[in-house]
């Protein structure tokens, strides 16, 4: 039998309706994103390092963190873990040949490649500004072309309603025999919490798009005061998809978590329901919540004494992932591979990360710490800590199901240990900033502040060398990799039933479920790929 | 205490809520510090005590109720209560004394201006009394800003189109740093301002002056004449009689009954409202008339008029 990979040929891959070349194709186009606005991130650093001459005009410094905001959240935090592990895992996972409309799936590919190729191209005329976040009457007036930008904004978000339709159907309709929902693995009960967030939000964020090209374009007031529009409106509208789009961020790196901890524990996950459950309050309360976001904006302060209230109840669902995911780990056989690796490091950044979000939700707290560094600090350890580790966890543990190679641990650990540290070096110190008061998306900061960007820009440095060191080693993996068999990490799973690369068809016998997915036995401790 | 606030090195407590809003930081701190080592100390634990020998044994353990619910019900009764001193903080940064000294900033690409009740007027430097409360009563001519005094603790988005305020009440003799706190352009990062708190006896100085008349006239003043000179006088008198339009007298701060029998309070954006869209609303027992000022007053002749009308509350 022949692998999915056994095609050859552009045309192959790009007519392709195999969920795990599409998976691919996305893996691919999110990780040149990644890398185009991973460098906007470190020439943003690099100018704040303050040199005493500036790198960057301010008009420069004001575009390049708008795309580097855009690019991570739109193009690769948003489409990350559910268009590349989601398509390539969940229809293996399900034990299906395919996802429920392969043809759909190619086309919502293609539709996130032209909104990215939208936003993309403002890069060659006139930029844009203003942040990822668009605030009128700014937007209005700049006369950067963030209309590009937003209309591939746009672009994109239909991609997500249609992958996100797709995974709902299919985990609805194409469960092999035997997998009742209480058998659903964690990872798919996160992408169904994901995907019904995405339908319900998305549409809200289109909408608003298209009232503010709508403004641009035909001058009509919606939220320009100058044309009789309010602009608070139109934060109301943003928030109301973006508080709601943090989760579509993050609930799918949760449930990479909740598979990866159980497998490299060798123990039953702790809490199935309680885990699978607490994404759906998560979802259900992120819709009600945006306006922490608003504290200073002016709205009322009935709304704010509410909005916060309702915030400190998002901390208890997610605490209970938390806490679950370390209570897993007691009394189980630990393999520190590369996988687990970035799952703890997955629970040090989002460990913080989270507890920072209940100072923001503290309304005095915020009052101080809105539109400064603690904000910036606080979502960098949500959405890298959570979601790009939850991404780089996943990566690596369905590498050799992708390959059906090995990587090697050593090398995945130097990158790991870089990745980490940079990270807590480059983001901790803007706490700090924060709490003294240093606004964000400031191109001159005050002299006092020059030490602790000093130390985030090294940090920078370590996180630059990470990916790049990834890079390589992935790259090596994939042309000299070692053979890594069907189920290396002796995983339950469906996915690692079937050979590594799998067949087209996915399964050569349809298989059938029968137990648990985390049922490991107390004497199940080793693993295939350190025999 | 001591090791973490100096860590984080809080800025000067220039306000007495700035002290307030410390205690709540430090005490969340502490608590985050706690958690932070009971989740990650235990995950370290459980990685150094439970890693991989080939004689282990798992024991297979699917969850605890009893331990589900602690984490459930230990969480919530902190976090409201957490919200609950967080709320009350947050109380004593937006309730005004009524008897502030009130000062208009205006915010534009990007530059601080301000306006004082005496007429005078500054740029990028804003004076104020020590141990008294000072209202900022703020718009924008242009996008949003936001006014931020880290010493304060306070911050304040600016919106065009519209008044917003912020209350303080300065406890450190001395100078301050404002910054502008959302995105606004180019020079965002520019766009600073300085908070000169004063003296009683400089304040006095300054707001009065050796010779009042050297400023020009008070900002009460000022919006008298544009009231004439505007036209409003046509329809709107000072003294309690109504002409076309109602009088202004104690118009100020009342309750406003509209044609649709809603209620309205009298505020500095009411008034804004009407002279910017006086269509927006009509005052029950007067006919729609009053032609719109949208574009024929600026910011600051705004800031005088309504001053004027409130002069007239009482
Ligand atoms: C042509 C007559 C006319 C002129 C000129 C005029 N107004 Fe009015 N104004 C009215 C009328 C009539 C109302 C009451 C109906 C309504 O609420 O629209 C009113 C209402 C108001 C109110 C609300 C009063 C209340 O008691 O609720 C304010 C404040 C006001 N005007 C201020 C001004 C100012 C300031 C000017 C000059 C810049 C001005 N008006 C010019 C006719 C006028
Ligand atoms: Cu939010
Ligand atoms: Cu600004």
């Amino acid at each position: 039998m022949s692998n999915y990979l056994a095609a050859k040929g552009l045309r192959s891959w790009l007519t392709t309706l195999d969920h795990k070349r599409i998976g691919l194709m996305y893996l691919f186009s999110i990780f040149v994103f990644f890398l185009l606005g991973g460098i906007f991130a470190l020439i943003l650093r690099l100018h704040l390092f303050g040199w005493g001459k500036d790198l960057l005009s301010a008009d420069m410094y004001n575009q390049f963190f708008t795309f580097h905001g855009a690019i991570m959240i739109f193009l690769v935090i948003i489409p990350g873990i559910p268009g590349a592990l989601g398509n390539f895992i969940l229809p293996i996972m399900l034990g299906a040949k395919d996802v429920a409309f392969p043809r759909l799936n190619l086309a919502s590919y293609y539709i996130f490649m032209v909104g990215a190729i939208f936003a993309a191209s403002a890069l060659f005329l006139r930029g844009a500004d203003g942040g990822w976040t668009f605030y009128t009457p700014y937007s209005i007036r700049t006369n950067t072309t963030v209309l590009l930008v937003l209309t591939g904004a746009l672009i994109a978000g239909f991609s997500s309603i249609l992958t996100a339709l797709n995974f709902i159907i299919s985990i609805h309709k194409l469960r092999a025999p035997g997998m009742t929902w209480d058998r659903l693995p964690l990872f798919l009960w996160a992408l169904y919490a994901t995907s019904i967030i995405q339908i319900l939000a998305t549409p809200v964020l289109a909408i608003t798009l298209v009232l503010l090209i709508a403004e641009r374009v035909l001058q009509i007031g919606i939220f320009d005061p100058k044309l009789g529009g309010d602009p608070i409106l139109f934060q109301h509208f943003f928030w109301f998809y973006s508080h709601p789009a943090v989760y579509i961020m993050i609930l799918p790196a949760m449930g990479v978590i909740s598979e990866v901890i159980p497998v490299f524990s060798r123990k039953p996950i702790f809490g199935y329901k309680a885990i699978a459950y607490s994404s759906f309050g998560i979802a259900l309360i992120a819709f009600i919540v945006w306006g922490h976001h608003m504290v200073v904006s002016g709205q009322s302060e009935l709304a704010n004494f509410l909005f916060s209230l309702l915030t400190m109840f998002v901390a208890v669902p997610t605490g209970i992932k938390v806490f679950s995911w370390v209570g897993t780990m007691y009394r189980g056989s630990i393999h520190l591979y590369a996988p687990m690796l970035y799952a703890l490091g997955f629970l040090e950044l989002f460990t913080i990360g989270g507890l920072t979000g209940i100072f923001l939700a503290t309304l005095a707290i915020d009052v101080h710490m809105t539109d400064t560094y603690f904000v910036v600090a606080h979502f960098h350890y949500v959405m890298v800590g959570g979601t790009i580790m939850g991404l780089l966890a996943g990566v690596h543990y369905w590498f050799p199901k992708m390959t059906g190679r090995l990587y090697s641990e050593r090398d995945a650990a130097i990158s790991f240990w870089s990745i980490l540290i940079g990270f807590n070096v480059t983001f901790f110190p803007q706490f700090i900033l924060g709490a003294q008061g240093m606004p964000r998306r400031y191109w001159h900061y005050l002299p006092e502040y020059t030490m602790l960007n000093r130390v985030s820009t090294v940090g920078s440095w370590f996180i630059g060398f990470g990916f790049l060191y990834l890079m390589i080693y992935m790259w090596k993996a994939v042309r000299y990799g070692k053979a890594s068999g069907s189920n290396p990490w002796s995983a339950l799973t469906l996915e690692w039933q079937t050979s590594s690369p799998p067949p087209t068809e996915n399964f050569e016998i349809d298989p059938v479920v029968t137990d648990w997915p985390y049922a490991y036995a107390p004497d199940n401790v080793h693993m295939a790929v350190n025999k | 205490m001591g090791i973490i606030k100096q860590a984080f090195m809080l800025p000067l407590q220039g306000t007495a809520v700035a002290g307030r809003w410390d205690s709540l930081f430090l005490f969340m701190l502490w608590l985050a510090a706690i958690m932070f080592v009971l989740v990650v100390g235990s995950m370290l634990a459980f990685v150094w005590k439970y890693r991989h020998k080939a004689s282990d044994r798992t024991t297979y353990i699917t969850g605890s109720h009893v331990l589900e619910a602690i984490w459930i019900i230990v969480p919530t009764v902190m976090l409201l209560g957490i919200f609950v001193w967080g709320y009350s903080v947050y109380r004593g940064m937006t309730q005004a004394p009524r008897d502030a000294v009130e000062i208009r900033v205006l915010g534009k690409q990007w530059v601080w201006s301000f306006q004082y009740d005496n007429g005078r007027t500054s740029i990028g430097e804003i004076y104020v009394p020590v141990h008294r409360p000072t209202k900022l009563i703020m718009t924008s001519e242009d996008v949003l800003h936001s006014f931020f005094i880290p010493n304060f603790r306070v911050k304040q988005d600016v919106v065009p189109g519209m008044y917003s305020s912020v209350w303080f009440k300065p406890t450190v003799i001395g100078t301050h740093q404002v910054f502008c706190a959302e995105y606004c352009g180019t020079s965002h990062s520019g766009m600073l301002a300085k908070i000169h708190v004063l003296s009683e006896a400089d304040w006095e100085d300054w707001n009065e002056g050796k010779s009042p008349k050297a400023f020009g006239d008070s900002l009460v003043e000022q919006g008298r004449k544009l009231h004439e000179t505007k036209g409003c006088v046509t329809c709107h008198t000072a003294d309690g009689t109504a002409k076309l339009g109602p009088s202004h007298k104690g118009l100020f701060g009342s309750k406003v009954e509209l044609e649709d029998g809603t209620f309205v309070i009298a505020d500095e954006n009411y008034i804004r409202g009407k002279i910017e869209n006086p269509r927006g609303s009509t005052k029950r027992g007067f006919t729609q008339m009053m032609p719109t000022f949208q574009g024929l007053v600026t910011e600051t002749e705004m800031n005088a008029l309504i001053a004027y009308v409130k002069s007239l509350a009482h």
